[in-house]
């Protein structure tokens, strides 16, 4: 493989990653952990009206392919007259899929809280929601902190998919200089050489994470 | 002893049933200001339901029940509201002590205090500390309960429940969960309490603490009081064969 060809691409790949990747990441992981969570409750919800709705969006997202969720916002709702940008449309679907995900996550790990910790917040006189964001939702964070990495670096991967709507991110900017210097193999690798680099880095802070939220627990 | 006359908590034909077997079959009880109940019977006699019904975890599907200035009816309350009124005039310790594993000794008890009773922090976090003191555990205000061992997590589930300033006590077999040598020192605390005049209901197998401490006994069966006595006249003399068993089998241990 040519040394300088690796060397002159890095840097275009590089900032990708930067622009494009790693930011389109971040987002759609911070506004999809949201939608999780509001979707995980809703899913536990006595009301049906509630726990029916977040079914089926879980039930979608999970079995319909991501990068048919990717076409059907950005080149199908224009049919419809919804036309949306690129990186909006990317940012949507990416959203969407860490919310369908990411509920089930988030609801296991309220479903692992003991009860006795339901128990002790009602009978200091905490409300629903003041005992669900001071005391369960802390414990099931930390039990969902590996699954949710999983998900998290599985995004990182999933936003080469966004080169297909032309969206300008790692794998679009490795794919532009392929094409132009028929350099597939060493192209293709480099790419991936990248993505792994940000995944190590990613599990990494994972193990830090865990470290700090498992500081006081027997 | 001081003349406790005055009804604290009064239940009248409470009734509770999980599925289609009564676990509550009709429980009266009065208990007076300052009196010490210890409720005792074999498992599944009722006995944590009844406590449970009284600090608002349970509803009942039937009766009344009065605790202090608030009364509820099952047949007439919102459970909810009827839940909520339960609780805000008892505190639980309970058998697993149940603290919040990820904050302080001191951010359990200042919890309910400062996010519910919306007291000042300071001034919340002050009687926290004195009252932590009192049971030997001021040194322990910065530490997590998974710093502590059994008996001392148990008191700061104790100090939890004080610092709400709950009319009555409730007590869920605070020492089944401990190890032998740690029972001591939070019976200890109990007793302490009971000597100060709090009103309160334990359910517990530590016979020792029932005859030294109890005012008076209620033996439950089948969810219901089979016998209600002061706490003397039962031990000396239970009036019913199926206390008078019970006894038997806790207080002579191993019997092959």
């Amino acid at each position: 493989m040519d040394l300088s060809l690796f060397l002159d691409s890095l840097g275009p790949i590089a900032l990708g990653a930067i622009t494009g990747t790693i930011p389109l990441a971040l987002v759609s992981f911070a506004f999809g952990l949201v939608l999780a969570v509001v979707v995980a409750l809703a899913r536990m919800s006595p009301s049906r009206w509630l726990r029916w709705p977040a079914r089926a969006f879980i039930s979608v997202i999970r079995g319909t392919p991501l990068l048919v969720q990717l076409f059907v916002i950005f080149y199908g709702l224009p049919n419809l007259g919804w036309t949306l940008d690129a990186w909006p449309s990317a940012v949507i679907a990416f959203t969407l899929n860490v919310g369908g995900y990411g509920a089930e996550t988030i609801r296991a790990a309220i479903l692992s809280v003991p009860r006795g910790q339901w128990e002790a917040a009602f009978m200091i006189g905490l409300g629903r929601r003041q005992t669900l964001t001071r005391v369960i939702l802390p414990q099931a964070a930390r039990v969902s902190v590996p699954p949710l990495s999983n998900t998290f670096i599985s995004l990182v991967k999933d936003t080469s998919l966004a080169s297909m709507i032309m969206v300008t991110e790692l794998f679009r900017e490795a794919q532009k200089i392929a094409a132009f210097t028929q350099e597939f193999l060493a192209l293709y690798i480099e790419a991936a050489l990248v993505y792994w680099l940000i995944c190590l880095v990613l599990s990494a802070a994972q193990s830090r994470i865990e470290t700090r939220l498992e500081r006081h627990v027997a | 002893m001081s003349l406790k006359t005055t009804p604290a908590v009064r239940l009248e034909g409470v009734r509770l049933s999980f599925g289609p077997t009564p676990v509550l079959d009709g429980v009266s009880l009065t208990v007076a200001e300052g009196e010490v109940l210890v409720l005792l019977g074999a498992s599944g006699s009722g006995k944590t339901t009844l406590l449970r019904v009284l600090a608002g975890l349970e509803w009942p599907s039937a009766g009344r029940i009065r605790i202090e200035d608030v009364e509820v009816d099952a047949a007439t309350t919102p459970p909810r509201r009827g839940r909520d009124a339960l609780r805000s005039r008892t505190a639980m310790v309970f058998q697993q002590h149940n603290l919040f594993p990820h904050r302080t000794v001191l951010g359990n008890v200042i919890e309910g205090p400062v996010s519910v009773q919306r007291r000042s922090r300071a001034d919340a976090e002050q009687e926290a500390r004195r009252l932590l003191d009192r049971v030997g555990l001021g040194e322990r205000a910065d530490a997590y309960p998974a710093e502590l061992s059994g008996g001392q997590q148990q008191r700061v589930g104790i100090v939890r429940a004080l610092a709400l300033h709950p009319r009555v006590l409730l007590f869920d077999e605070p020492t089944s969960s401990l190890d032998p040598e740690l029972v001591g020192e939070v019976l200890t605390v109990m007793s302490e309490l009971a000597a100060e005049g709090w009103t309160m209901i334990v359910v517990t197998h530590e016979l020792g603490f029932a005859r030294a401490v109890a005012d008076s006994i209620a033996f439950l069966d089948g969810g219901t009081i089979v016998e209600h006595a002061p706490s003397a006249d039962f031990f000396a003399a239970p009036r019913t064969d199926r206390a008078r068993r019970f006894l038997a089998r806790l207080d002579g241990g191993f019997h092959p």
